[in-house]
């Protein structure tokens, strides 16, 4: 079954005076419990395929289909139900809300989903002692670090078991030990799971642990691989 | 449920994200909440008591009266039933209080001077209800039956007539025949009015003596009747009417005193327009708070959205939070309005401007009148108005681009 598939996707962004295609003609397919790494430099567009794949940003042309459902067409309301119970997010920068605990952010999602609070609780202090932050539960982003932070919102985005992670440089803030377990972590929730990931990345070692490997150049896919994860 | 328990807990934490914003914003709404009220108790005051004090000169909230005698208030124009009719008539009909008088012009005179008044003949029994002369205020006494022979003046009009208690005056007036019908009365008590002209302009004398000297048997010019509160009177109205049967004209006093009937309904009327208009002023520094609030948090407003929020629920997280601020500024100004009120509630002495304000008809003692009704409508409109005002920012927080929004610097 296919978690994504893009049909010949074109996005194209005005700098100045100057048209930068973000998207130009990208076809990809990704199948449920794949594991892909999108690598590229600098606006070589991997975020925004990212982004057109989690429907926070609409293609010029071409078709997004998640799940087997097209959601370029869908309407604000329509793909904010389908990202807050499909797709879960962790973002380069500006992951946390900072009026609330780590716990309360892990929360969010799932208390925007209805999900009871006891089943909440536990469910947010399980994730963030297994992403390794057992006892901050009651810290605000304000009081954490980058890397911290950085885990809370990964722990956001699994701890309501997604079909389909996407995330935008999510080893950004953090050492290379913390890194090794986030990635770990989401390999485990791959295999065990099944759940779909699909991580943007300039970083060697988060791409070593994906099953495929997308490399990306001015908008257009230049590579394709799949391999043997470490 | 879930959703709006989420939206109240953001709300509440981002109201205090920016303490001294909030304070000052709150500051502004517990003042002009506070001046809503408060300066409605005062102005209800100033009103209620212009009509009291104004329906205890007519006095009565219905009256009966000849067809003719508000155009010439004469001794000629008499209520066309006997006085002994009337009290059969109106006795057992229940009323809170109702009389009989003789009122009519008259110049009093004494040795030094004399004055234009309005003679009432009355039956002090029944007056003490109705009069605005409290009987034990009264320098010397008041009339004590139909027959007493004596007068009661006011204090001003004594002084102007350089007379006292225990000195005599004489009281002239028409009898119907159009001959000069006077008298010599002994000034048994000098009465103090709230209001000054009431001293200069009016006289009490037993209704009987009255009716005796003006020579009209057993008639008289005046019935009136009380009712509960003078702001309804239809069931008093409507039970005189049935039981005059046509026999005189029936007026509520509304419809005697148009000024202070038109004061009564355009007093509700004004207090709205005074509530809104504070609240104009406030909604600019309201308004300018959520949307700086918003703009400060335009990155995690486009998280929330990127997390699957729906823009209804930011759209809704925005309208609590300025709702949350209204309620306590409502809350907390509203109290300290009822606060305010209660040390002056017996009444503010504002003799100093006394003079000025007896033109207008009022007392020299204000009674602030804080009335539930006002502070309803203060709290209402300010909600209502306060939700209105904050669709703008929370609207545009709502649609928001989230990656456009989380990528903002």
């Amino acid at each position: 079954m296919t978690a994504v598939r893009c049909v010949d996707l074109c996005k194209t962004y005005r700098q100045g005076e100057e048209d930068i295609k973000a998207l130009d003609h990208v076809n990809i397919e990704i199948t449920e419990g794949g594991f892909v790494c999108l690598s590229a430099p600098s606006g070589g567009g991997k975020t925004t395929l990212l982004n057109a794949i989690g429907g926070l940003d609409r293609p010029d042309s071409g078709e997004v289909y998640v799940s087997g459902r097209r959601i370029d067409n869908l309407s604000k309301g329509e793909l904010a139900e389908l990202r807050l119970r499909h797709i879960g997010f962790v973002f380069q920068a500006f992951n946390l809300i900072p009026v609330l605990t780590a716990r309360e952010n892990v929360e969010f999602v799932m208390q925007v989903q209805g999900v009871p609070n006891r089943e909440r609780q536990q469910k947010a202090i399980e994730i963030l002692e297994e992403v390794g932050l057992a006892g901050l539960e009651d810290r605000r982003p304000a009081d954490m670090s980058g890397g911290q932070q950085q885990r809370v919102a990964v722990a956001r985005a699994i701890v309501s078991r997604p079909a389909l992670v996407l995330a935008d440089e999510p080893t950004a803030n953090l050492d290379s030990k913390t890194s090794d377990g986030l990635m770990e972590l989401f390999r485990e929730l791959n295999d065990h799971h099944g759940t779909t990931f699909v991580i943007a990345t300039h970083d060697k070692r988060v791409m070593s642990y994906a099953k495929r490997l997308v490399r990306m150049l001015d908008g257009r896919i230049v590579e394709d691989i799949k391999q043997d994860a470490m | 449920m879930h959703a709006l328990a989420i939206l109240g807990r953001l709300a509440w934490r981002n109201l205090w994200r920016n303490h001294r914003r909030t304070q000052i914003m709150l500051l502004a709404i517990v003042l002009g909440t506070w001046a809503m009220i408060f300066m409605t108790a005062l102005m209800r005051g100033m009103v209620s008591q212009m009509i009291s004090d104004g329906i205890s000169a007519l006095p009565g909230h219905v009256q009966v009266h000849h067809p003719d005698y508000r155009d010439d208030p004469s001794v000629a124009n008499l209520i066309a039933l006997s006085d002994s009719d009337l009290a059969t008539r109106f006795g057992a009909a229940g009323f809170v209080q109702w009389a009989t008088r003789v009122r009519v012009p008259a110049v009093v005179t004494s040795e030094y001077d004399s004055r234009g008044v309005t003679l009432l003949g009355v039956d002090p029994s029944r007056e003490r209800d109705l009069t605005f002369v409290d009987y034990d205020n009264v320098e010397g006494r008041f009339l004590e039956s139909s027959d007493d022979t004596g007068i009661v003046i006011g204090r001003k009009l004594a002084a102007t007539l350089n007379t006292e208690v225990g000195k005599r005056i004489v009281l002239m007036s028409q009898d119907p025949d159009n001959e000069i019908a006077d008298r010599g009365f002994r000034v048994v008590g000098l009465f103090k009015a709230n209001i000054q002209s009431f001293e200069e302009n009016y006289v009490f004398a037993g209704k009987t003596t009255t009716q005796n000297m003006l020579r009209i048997g057993d008639q008289v010019s005046e019935l009136v009747v009380l009712g509960n509160d003078y702001r309804d009177i239809e069931t008093e109205y409507a039970k005189t009417v049935d039981l005059i049967g046509g026999a005189a004209q029936v007026k509520r006093w509304t419809e005697l005193d148009a000024y202070l009937g038109t004061m009564l309904n355009v007093m509700d009327g004004f207090v709205l327009v005074w509530i809104v208009v504070i609240f104009l002023a406030l909604s600019f520094g309201l308004v300018n708070t959520l949307v700086m609030a918003v703009f400060e948090r335009v990155r995690e407003i486009g998280l929330m959205l990127a997390l699957g929020m729906r823009p209804i629920y930011i759209l809704g997280q925005i309208v609590v939070e300025s709702l949350l601020l209204l309620a306590i500024g409502l809350a907390v100004g509203s109290a300290l309005a009822w606060a305010a009120v209660q040390p002056i509630k017996d009444g503010i002495d504002v003799s100093i401007v006394g003079e000025g304000m007896d033109m207008w008809g009022m007392s020299s003692v204000l009674y602030p009148e804080l009335l539930l009704r006002d502070v309803i409508l203060a709290n209402v409109v300010v909600l209502v108005l306060g939700f209105l005002a904050s669709l703008s920012p929370a609207w545009r927080a709502a649609h928001y681009e989230p990656i456009e929004a989380i990528t903002k610097v």
